[in-house]
């Protein structure tokens, strides 16, 4: 159906992709697979018209086609919803899923966008993804699961012969994915092709038919995905044997956990709640303990991060640090006692995307020390080094724009960006979302080795077995209240069933 | 499995390709802003030969050029400020009137009489020197700080915020001249606007004063760092501890102060303080100079050097049509359409359109 061949690309210094190519037939759904900075959002801009390649052919059913943007590659029957929401949050559900192409009425001098018609259909479209959603709410207003379905609904209103899903996932939670992939079957019968582009790789096993690896921009090979068990392709995908959730907790540092748990904790929520963002609870963060929080979208922990690092204010309960109550308005009042917070929303919260990544990482910690004084660049570009080289951020150099760089490695540079300023206490919110499973790996060793020596971390993400691996103890959040906390050693199941259920009064 | 030969060899590593040196030149911020400066003083070479003479006369240095950079330094300085609120993705539309407001209280404050002293003609001003140019410029930063106010702590757009202070400046200065012109009977305060000091225009050394400051204090201090970062992601700076408030209002407030220093400039020059004509249309003539010197106004990335020359640009152009003769009714078209054409060939998006336009035909590209 979609052929491309010999893809290369090229952005100033760095070769993006070399010598790519990818095979997509009708009725099939194809994952494309690599780590940060493998290549494959570069790919599917290409794909889709958004960045000319330097060189190599794109054919559509067997004719040569070079798509000019992407209302031309859409022309041609290509249509994609990309990772971030790319959508207007000002604008109804309805007008989104139909902007640039409303249905008109009228005549041919005077056409009015036929406002019903378009709801209607928007309607009917949605129903298509089993969304019961009023079309004419302000998309801003919705969760940001939700707006990723409307833009696959947004995807699915022209006639695609083609289906691109650049990480449709990452912002959904299982039963939202099941809703998904049960719509991605309905399109494959359909003879409808999909690129499906996941870091998960239990769903690549439950919906697509074949696999494209891609490695440092370069092609690594095709198979059908029967021929390529986990392993196999975690291998291909990283070009080294990586063992799969290994790094099962050492006995000293459990040791060490158990010690800090009896000394008074780093960090202490009592009571501490906000009106509509999160009923009041507590929690104890301990020295050296990693806490997750699990619980799913919209539960209340991203809110619970937010009210702790100051940036909403909360209005009952208390909050000590080092056992000093305090009263944060500012997150600058949060850093000054040796809190740090990588949102979850990396573009909008974390990224400042013209500003070099070196400027991106010395930036939470000239904000620390205020306007005086002022890190030397020399000094600034050492520390960047250093953490590039700590975490593995690909980047030519420390001083090209940080939105240059792939998603993981933005968030990697943001988690530098925190740890430059030795924090007592860490907060990541989702941190391995949309990065890959060698990176994710990485990221969680380092949170591991971080905490081993003496940081407190609370570890929030919406995957159960992750925070399963890493945490001394998992407060599960259900409804915007604390459902109940599980020790290490509790099992899926149980954290399944705080979420699921009323925690006992 | 026959692709996964190469499992074992690592990747290469993308291989670095640097440019050649004249199109690593081409993309310096500071190019076209340069390019510009140079046509339009050819152009204006080519009509007025006396354009590079310069002489020494009583100690003081003389020509056209000069007379160029005395004029541009109030609207360098007023830019200057400006480039900071643009930085941040604000905007600052009172300017003009701050520069009338700051006129205005030097003027009052001095006023000047002639008074008979031991029998020489001797010229009082009501309060010290030192005292109103202190007013003058405190009136203008709290102007300045109020914008700021607006804009950081009530969440008001800039456009509006400044829009207010620009109609409510306007009428203080009005209300403070009694909307009449005021003359000012104090040399000592004509130093600022038309004296010289080692043979250069005071108002010229001020100008560069205050640049070389701004860049001393951006260049030593992390307030360069975080106006970019507040500009360019206020909720990221937000979440990195950056005190985006305090340092808008900050930047607004410097903003205005650099308003009453061009206001002293020019009051001094004219030795009156007009409450209705000072700086009038001056904000975007500032605007033009911060724009045309390479700092977008969407905030973020900001030149200070761009601005100067975008200043020196725009001062030369007015004097450009002045000496070369355009009836004055046509003035201001021809300064839109030359200022037209300048943002034209500084737009990246222009210029890779006339590129393809010129590549394509002899390519036999697509279509």
């Amino acid at each position: 159906m979609l052929n491309a061949a010999g893809i290369a690309k090229r952005f100033g210094a760095v070769t993006v992709l070399e010598d790519v190519g990818l095979h997509l037939r009708a009725g099939e759904v194809h994952a494309l697979m690599g780590q940060n900075g493998a290549g494959k959002s570069t790919l599917i801009k290409v794909l889709t018209g958004v960045i000319a390649p330097d060189a190599g052919t794109l054919t559509l059913d067997g004719r040569p086609i070079a798509p000019h943007g992407p209302l031309d590659s859409q022309r041609l029957g290509i249509s994609t919803v990309y990772q971030e929401v790319n959508l207007c949050p000002n604008l109804t559900v309805a007008e989104n899923i139909f902007a640039g192409r409303f249905p008109r009425r009228g005549w041919a001098g005077l056409k009015a966008i036929d406002g019903p018609r378009m709801v209607a259909d928007a309607h009917a479209l949605l129903a298509r993804l089993h969304l019961d959603i009023d079309p004419t709410r302000v998309l801003g207003t919705l969760p940001v699961a939700v707006q990723q379905l409307v833009a696959i609904a947004r995807a699915l209103s022209v006639d695609a012969k083609v289906l691109i899903l650049d990480e449709p996932t990452s912002s959904l939670d299982d039963s939202e994915v099941d809703s998904l992939f049960a719509v991605l079957r309905g399109l494959r019968a359909g003879g409808l092709a999909i690129l499906f582009v996941t870091h998960f790789l239990d769903q690549v096993y439950a919906i697509s038919d074949r696999i494209t690896v891609l490695r440092n921009g370069r092609f690594v090979g095709e198979w059908t995905t029967g021929d390529l068990p986990a392993p196999a392709l975690v291998a291909a995908m990283v070009g080294r044997d990586v063992a799969l959730a290994s790094a099962a907790p050492a006995d000293a540092a459990a040791a060490q956990a158990m010690a800090a748990a009896n000394a008074p904790p780093r960090l202490s929520l009592r009571g501490f709640g906000a009106e509509r963002r999160l009923h009041p609870l507590d929690l104890d963060l301990h020295a050296g303990e990693i806490v997750g929080v699990a619980g799913l979208l919209g539960s209340g922990r991203t809110e619970l991060a937010r009210l702790m690092f100051g940036l909403d204010s909360a209005d009952s309960g208390t909050l000590q640090v080092q056992g000093r109550t305090v009263r944060f308005t500012h997150p600058a009042q949060a850093i000054q006692l040796g809190l740090a917070f990588c949102p979850e929303e990396r573009k909008a919260d974390g990224i400042v995307g013209e500003l070099s990544v070196r400027e991106n990482i010395v930036l939470a910690l000239q904000a620390r020390a205020g306007l005086w004084p002022c890190i030397r660049p020399a000094r600034q570009r050492e520390l960047a080094q250093r953490y590039i080289a700590l975490l593995g951020i690909r980047a030519a150099d420390s001083d090209m724009p940080i939105a240059l760089l792939s998603g993981g490695n933005q968030q990697k540079a943001l988690l530098a960006r925190w740890l430059a300023t030795a924090p007592d206490v860490l907060i990541l919110d989702e941190p391995t979302r949309g990065i890959d499973v060698a990176a994710k790996q990485e990221l969680m060793n380092e949170v591991m080795r971080l905490a081993r020596e003496g940081m407190a971390v609370l570890f929030i993400s919406s995957e159960i077995d992750e925070v399963l691996r890493i945490s001394d103890r998992i407060v599960v959040m259900r409804d915007r209240r604390k459902s109940g906390e599980l020790a290490r050693g509790a099992s899926e199941a149980e954290v399944m069933a705080l979420i699921c259920e009323p925690a006992a009064a | 499995m026959s692709a996964m030969h190469d499992m074992s060899t690592p990747a290469p590593l993308p291989t670095t390709i640097i440019d050649p040196w004249w199109q690593r030149a081409s993309r310096h911020p500071l190019v076209w802003p340069l390019v510009t400066l140079a046509l339009i003083l050819a152009v204006n070479a080519s009509l007025n030969h006396g354009l590079w003479h310069l002489e020494w006369r009583n100690g003081h240095l003389y020509g056209s050029l000069v007379d160029i950079v005395n004029r541009a330094a109030p609207l360098a300085i007023v830019a200057l400020g400006l480039t900071l609120v643009i930085a941040t993705r604000g905007i600052d539309i009172s300017v003009g009137a701050v520069v009338a407001i700051s006129g205005a209280v030097a003027a009052l404050m001095i006023g000047g009489d002639l008074k008979i002293v031991d029998g020489q003609a001797v010229h009082i001003s009501h309060w010290p020197l030192g005292v109103a140019l202190l007013a003058a410029l405190v009136a203008a930063a709290a102007c300045g700080a109020w914008n700021g106010l607006l804009v950081a702590r009530a969440g008001l757009q800039p456009i509006i915020a400044t829009l207010i202070m620009m109609l409510a400046g306007r009428g203080a200065a009005q209300l403070l001249t009694g909307g009449q012109i005021i003359t000012i009977y104090y040399p000592p305060y004509f130093v600022i606007g038309n004296g010289f000091f080692l043979g250069v225009p005071v108002a010229a050394l001020i100008a560069l004063a205050v640049w070389l400051l701004m860049t001393l204090l951006l260049e030593r201090s992390a307030l360069g760092l975080f106006i970019q970062a507040i500009g360019i992601n206020p909720r990221a700076a937000r979440v990195a501890g950056v005190r985006s408030r305090t340092i808008t209002i900050c930047v607004y407030a410097f903003c205005g102060l650099c308003a009453g220093i061009a206001g002293l400039i020019v009051s001094s020059n004219v030795k009156s303080a007009d409450g209705n004509n000072a700086g009038v249309l001056m904000e975007l003539d500032a605007i033009l100079a911060v724009t045309v010197g390479g700092t977008l106004l969407t905030g973020g990335r900001f030149t200070l050097a761009g601005t100067v020359i975008g200043a020196l640009i725009i001062q030369t152009l007015t004097s450009t049509i002045y000496a070369i003769g355009v009836p004055p009714e046509i003035n201001l078209v021809v300064k839109a359409v030359v200022v037209f054409v300048v943002m034209l060939l500084q737009s990246a998006e222009f210029r890779r359109q006339v590129r393809a336009l010129a590549i394509r035909p002899a390519a036999g590209g697509p279509r």
